[in-house]
């Protein structure tokens, strides 16, 4: 009688465990961002997985009327080519007030890596892409929202026309303010994940990000880059060191 | 041989692992709040526009540095943009960090408690109030005897008194559960899969404005429980609650 019942609960521990482990093992195995042995980092990387595997796929975030447009705020870097900003970055901070000089006609958005067609895409070329719009809410992590209407091509687009390939799990991307991140195709493909070259109906003011930023719906606000420069697809997680968040003690997958 | 008559091991486990964890979430989501101490109703609310209730517990909480507004359309009462001139005091990179872990291990402390409250009949017997204990009467003299601290410690015969059932049964089967929905409510990706979230609620604004003052209600509520443990012997309660009772006690405490 005793043997049959500590049978069953061993059973049924070692079924939680299973469980349990389902969570946790695929993660060890499939390169996730790195904790560096801090906890909170292990506990981001948790947060993710479950995400990823518990919640349906593409489902898309709430999309608002023109009338609900708000008050937006811009904070952080609202000028890179502004030498007199505490957040200046002389290495790409005068290439872009030279860029902001000409009206941004001579910016281009390389994308690298794992694509089969690596190359670089003006703003012409980024608006030749089918254009798209869409009025979502962005997220801070501070704890306020704002409401606007983005203007501009899918990742998806860009992604599709350059041809990635199918090792890459990861897009990486790179400011003029000299910070770097990245998304998961999961992020990148989402039929919500922007380009966003015009806010509100016109081009996308400096402080918000101009030329180009990203707008990631599905993320909190600082996934979604003002001010892009470079695109990386790769097959393997990359943390850039001091101009990412991982190292600068920020979660990277940032959602809960 | 002895007999246990106090706390069940499972309780004790889970009370502590949902204090460390509710601790750790009070004092994150503090930390969190400091960065924007504001409060909003409905689905936006930043800082270029009327706050519900501006808390003044941070530095953050000033207007000064702001650029000129610039308006979005030609409007009258267009949105503005405006940029933020200041540094501002942002602990949000472990603060959120450290809230979601806190959460995980409240949520697996809390099915395994759940689970084994309903059937071991721990909220059947011990918990949840019965209809014929519920009177107006019986909760106004509950009230007095609070209100003049003459508080009855919890014989292993008599179980938990009526105000203690009712202010459990509020925080385990209301607070707890408002605070887990209100704070998904905050995530974009979320609420992108339930959106029925943020009609609930009335929008992620509302969401984290009933967030924090389901907050409040849970700190107030860890105030009177630690006061309540203090007057009814601290050094038996905290024993209780860690080693368990081992043995029936002979007579009242007090």
């Amino acid at each position: 009688m005793m043997d049959k019942k500590l049978l069953t609960r061993r059973q049924a521990l070692t079924a939680g465990l299973a469980a349990a482990s389902a969570l946790v093992l695929p993660g060890c195995a499939e390169d996730l961002p790195p904790t560096y042995g801090h906890l909170l980092r292990m506990g981001d990387n948790f947060t993710y997985r479950a995400q990823r595997l518990l919640l349906p796929s593409h489902t898309m975030a709430r999309e608002y009327a023109r009338s609900e447009i708000s008050s937006m705020p811009a904070i952080g870097m609202t000028d890179p080519g502004d030498s007199s900003n505490r957040l200046f970055v002389e290495e790409f901070g005068s290439e872009y007030a030279r860029l902001r000089h000409g009206g941004f006609t001579d910016w281009q958005l390389s994308i690298e890596g794992s694509v089969a067609r690596p190359g670089v895409y003006s703003l012409a070329d980024l608006q030749r892409l089918p254009h798209k719009t869409q009025i979502t809410r962005h997220t801070c992590e501070e704890g306020w929202t704002a409401i606007a209407e983005w203007n501009g091509a899918l990742l998806k687009d860009l992604l599709e026309g350059a041809g990635v390939l199918p090792t890459a799990r990861y897009v990486n991307y790179s400011s003029y303010d000299a910070w770097d991140d990245s998304i998961d195709m999961w992020d990148a493909l989402h039929p919500q994940t922007f380009l966003a070259y015009g806010m509100n109906g016109r081009e996308l003011p400096v402080p918000h990000g101009a030329p180009v930023r990203l707008r990631v719906a599905t993320q909190m606000g600082y996934k979604s880059m003002k001010f892009l420069r470079r695109i990386v697809v790769t097959d393997n997680f990359v943390d850039p060191g001091r101009t990412g968040l991982i190292q600068n003690g920020w979660s990277w997958s940032a959602g809960i | 041989m002895s007999e246990r008559v106090g706390h069940s091991a499972w309780v004790r486990i889970s009370h502590w692992l949902a204090a460390f964890s509710v601790i750790a979430m009070m004092v994150s989501g503090y930390a969190m709040l400091m960065t924007n101490p504001n409060l909003y109703w409905g689905e936006v609310g930043n800082p270029l526009v009327p706050a519900f209730i501006e808390l003044p517990v941070s530095k953050n909480y000033r207007h000064e540095g702001w650029s000129e507004p610039v308006a979005f359309f030609e409007s009258a009462n267009s949105p503005v943009s405006s940029n933020r001139g200041f540094e501002i005091l942002n602990l949000n990179s472990w603060g959120r960090s450290l809230h979601f872990l806190a959460a995980w291990v409240l949520v697996f402390t809390g099915c395994f408690y759940l689970l084994l409250g309903v059937v071991s009949g721990h909220f059947r017997n011990k918990l949840i109030p019965g209809f014929n204990e519920l009177s107006a009467a019986a909760i106004r003299d509950d009230i007095r005897h609070h209100a003049r601290f003459q508080v009855k410690a919890p014989d292993s015969r008599d179980g938990y008194g009526l105000l203690q059932k009712l202010s459990y049964c509020l925080v385990l089967f209301l607070l707890i559960p408002l605070l887990f929905l209100t704070g998904l409510t905050m995530s974009p990706l979320i609420t992108a899969a339930y959106p029925i979230l943020l009609d609930m609620f009335g929008g992620y604004q509302s969401a984290r404005t009933i967030h924090f003052f389901a907050f409040v209600a849970i700190a107030l509520f860890v105030l009177a429980h630690i006061l309540m443990v203090l007057l009814t012997g601290a050094g038996r309660q905290l024993r209780g609650m860690t080693l368990g009772t081992r043995k029936a006690k002979t007579s009242h405490d007090g």
